[in-house]
């Protein structure tokens, strides 16, 4: 008995240290998905793009002088020699253009004349590993081309408002819809979410009416984001669309809106992390110490008193750090909103609650449904705005967990 | 050996204002503390009668109605409340829309049929139900295995340094937005799955990228449930392995699993609903258009995409199209209740055994 024991020993022994690693190789993996789907971002966000243009910027010189070297006069002769009278007067009706700045000028010339289009993109690897020959395929297939490199992540990307040229697009109206729908969803769930998170730990006995309540919030935390976008859709869109078309305020918001607002966006959202608020404050009320509850009842202050201004400020931070990873959830939320009904084209700036709204996700999600090469490059750029902003927040509900844990650890 | 007196009581000064006293023992005279304003000061020198009215006067302090903190109480209440209320609303909306659907289509048809064709009348929910079966199966092929070895390696195995780097990295998986995902899964994923299997063969939208992918994303939520659940099993009864000659791989795989094994299947049950509802992955990358087909290499449209892609489009409300947008969506809020309860069944259930 004893010698097939130590027979089998060194045969167990290596078995388990064989199979042990899968469980290292599995965990390297997943850290390489991650590491593969960032560099597919970045890969795809820059690279060498090849623009063909209506008319070569070089034959615009007027007299000699360079059409960047013109002053504003010789850019609206320019304009006016290159442009139809009828498109060059419904310009001049938008705004006058001998008024306007230099550079806008350009930006008209640009792209009312010269018209660049991109004929075909590359990827940052080819454009690095491969030049040679994407300068090759220049030559033969479009000798008028012009190649250049181009990062589509950008201060254009976040300035310029949605286009229907992939090279002018930006995400100034998505970035402030989305701004305004996190904004107003925090205003709406935060202190809703806090307030069920106060009732359920320090007054809700243990009785029926409190377990299903409970229930129905870890519940309502696995229903798919997108049944709330159907809620969103039948009831705020529909149901309540004098209140969120702005009509009950007497305020006109967008007239062909219809419902499908901010307003109605931040609401479905706030429905969507109000659970996710609740549980965290939950966790954070619970983890206050009962001695703190005890002593200020003792001290004569009543139970709201005693709530109000030793349990709220002593759970403070980790409320506010839920709340910031519900803010992030809110963020990247597409598919809700997709259903609520975003603008698929937007090109001014949301006006306040009642304009129709785009977001940063929608505009990816829009931007990588199109086929052209380009859209797929300014998606990957959108998302990198994207992933920034949430890394930032996350970065924030860190580094306030780990100051609440130092603050507990030396026992303040 | 006199009896002890509560540590606080009050009792009336003399300016009429309520006073805080306190005594360690009826023996020593009171020691009376000051008010707020610390004006009014009472000693007391410790008479059976003055002692009657204390707490004559403690009785009615504790009977003072209080109607800001009953109002407070109720306003809590209301708002926790709010979210059964939002509950009624999923469901009261749902149905009331599934209702119009389903007076004018059969339930029979419904479940039974193979076809989708709104256009023509056809509202069999098979085609999109095998999509959504499909890629959530591929979803959680991956996430499974993988998620559970990266548990174990995190619970088991890896030094307290390597899971404070690993944590993170998991809980930034975990944060991406799935439209980037969906993103990756478009244009990283499907290009490389047909350069592998041919590009005849593997369309440009097929569930196995969206269900892959997929995978990715519900792998973090695996993990990290999973390794709650192993870090949960007492130490004691790894010691005890350990005792008996075990090496720590067979102490992980047949003691530590075997006993965290509610958690790990609510931990899958609940990755399962997570596949079954997540959407912007199979909207961009499984393709549009219904079909009722297991090949994973084919473009199928699943139950959520089949609901971004109709109501994304200019929809009017009242026709079957909508309607049947909101009888596709009570199926889907069914399933993954259903899925969420029976993972949280089975913790409850299970919990206790090993405490």
């Amino acid at each position: 008995m004893n010698g097939t024991f130590n027979d089998r020993l060194e045969v167990r022994k290596n078995k388990a240290k064989y199979r042990s690693v899968a469980f290292l190789i599995a965990t390297i993996f997943s850290v390489l998905f991650l590491v593969l789907l960032i560099a597919s971002i970045v890969n795809q966000s820059f690279g060498y793009v090849l623009v063909e243009a209506d008319t070569d910027p070089a034959s615009l010189a007027r007299n000699g002088v360079a059409l960047e070297d013109l002053d504003a006069a010789g850019l609206v002769e320019t304009l006016r020699e290159g442009l139809t009278r009828k498109h060059f007067a419904a310009l001049d009706a938008e705004a006058p253009l001998v008024s306007r700045p230099r550079e806008e000028l350009l930006g008209l010339i640009q792209r009312e004349i010269i018209r660049e289009e991109v004929q075909k993109t590359w990827l940052l690897s080819d454009s690095v590993l491969h030049k040679g020959e994407i300068f090759a395929f220049r030559d033969a297939e479009f000798p008028e081309g012009r190649i250049y490199f181009r990062s589509w992540l950008s201060i254009d990307l976040l300035k310029n408002p949605q286009s229907s040229s992939a090279l002018d697009s930006g995400l100034r109206g998505a970035a402030l819809g989305s701004l305004a729908t996190i904004l107003l969803t925090i205003a709406l769930a935060f202190p809703l979410g806090v307030a069920a998170a106060i009732w359920l730990e320090e007054y809700a006995r243990d009785n029926r009416i409190n377990r299903f309540i409970s229930l129905n919030i870890y519940n309502l935390a696995g229903v798919p984001s997108i049944i709330y976008g159907m809620l969103g859709l039948a009831l705020f869109v529909r149901a309540l669309e004098p209140l969120s078309s702005g009509a009950v305020f007497g305020v006109a918001g967008d007239g062909n809106a219809s419902g499908r607002t901010i307003l109605s966006a931040s609401l479905t959202l706030a429905l969507l992390v109000l659970p996710v608020i609740i549980i965290n404050a939950q966790e954070a009320i619970r983890a206050v110490p009962q001695s703190l509850r005890q002593a200020g009842l003792a001290l004569g202050a009543t139970k709201w008193q005693t709530i109000w201004h030793h349990v709220l400020p002593a759970s403070a931070d980790r409320i506010l750090t839920g709340t910031v990873l519900a803010m992030s959830r809110a963020l990247g939320e597409t598919a809700p909103l997709v259903v609520v009904g975003a603008s698929t084209f937007l090109s001014q700036d949301p006006t306040g609650p009642f304009s129709r709204f785009t977001t940063l996700p929608i505009q990816i999600y829009q931007w990588t449904a199109r086929p052209q090469g380009e859209f797929r490059s300014l998606a990957a750029a959108a998302i990198l705005v994207l992933l920034i902003l949430l890394l930032a927040l996350n970065a924030t509900a860190i580094i306030m967990r780990n100051r609440y844990r130092s603050r507990r650890r030396t026992g303040t | 050996m006199p009896k002890p007196l509560p540590a606080a009581r009050l009792r009336k000064g003399g300016s009429g204002r309520g006073v805080f006293a306190s005594a360690a023992t009826a023996a020593e005279a009171d020691v009376a503390v000051a008010t707020e304003t610390g004006a009014a000061v009472a000693t007391e020198t410790g008479a059976a009668g003055a002692a009657e009215t204390y707490v004559a006067v403690a009785t009615n302090l504790a009977r003072r109605p209080r109607p800001g903190e009953a109002a407070i109480k109720a306003f809590l209440f209301s708002c926790a409340s709010f979210s059964v209320l939002t509950t009624l609303g999923i469901v009261a909306t749902l149905g009331k829309e599934s209702w119009a659907f389903f007076r004018e289509v059969s339930l029979v048809e419904f479940l039974t049929g193979t076809v989708w064709q709104p256009a023509i009348g056809e509202f069999g929910i098979l085609p999109l139900a095998s999509a959504t079966f499909t890629t959530s199966l591929i979803a959680m092929a991956v996430a499974l295995p993988l998620g559970l070895m990266v548990a174990i390696y995190l619970s088991e195995y890896a030094s307290w340094k390597v899971r404070e780097i690993l944590k993170p990295a998991l809980e930034v998986l975990a944060g991406i937005p799935t439209v980037v995902y969906g993103y990756f899964a478009l244009t990283t994923v499907t290009p490389i799955l047909r350069n592998v299997f041919g590009q005849d063969r593997v369309e440009v939208y097929n569930t196995l990228s969206a269900g892959l992918v997929m995978g990715i994303l519900i792998l973090p939520l695996i993990a990290s449930m999973c390794e709650d659940a192993l870090s949960a099993v007492p130490g004691t009864l790894r010691e005890a392995a350990y005792a008996m000659g075990a090496t720590k791989f067979e102490v992980t795989i047949q003691v530590v699993v075997p006993a965290a094994f509610s958690g790990l299947a609510s931990a899958f049950i609940l990755g399962l609903s997570r596949a079954v509802g997540e959407t912007m992955i199979v909207a961009l990358a499984a393709g549009a258009g219904p079909k009722l087909t297991l090949n994973p290499f084919e473009s199928a449209e699943t139950m959520t995409g089949h609901i971004v892609r109709i109501s994304g489009g200019d929809l009017s409300y009242d026709s079957i199209d909508y309607t049947s947008l909101f009888a596709i969506a009570m199926t889907l809020f069914l399933v993954t209740l259903v899925l969420n309860m029976l993972s949280r069944r089975i913790v409850r259930n299970h919990r206790e055994v090993y405490e």
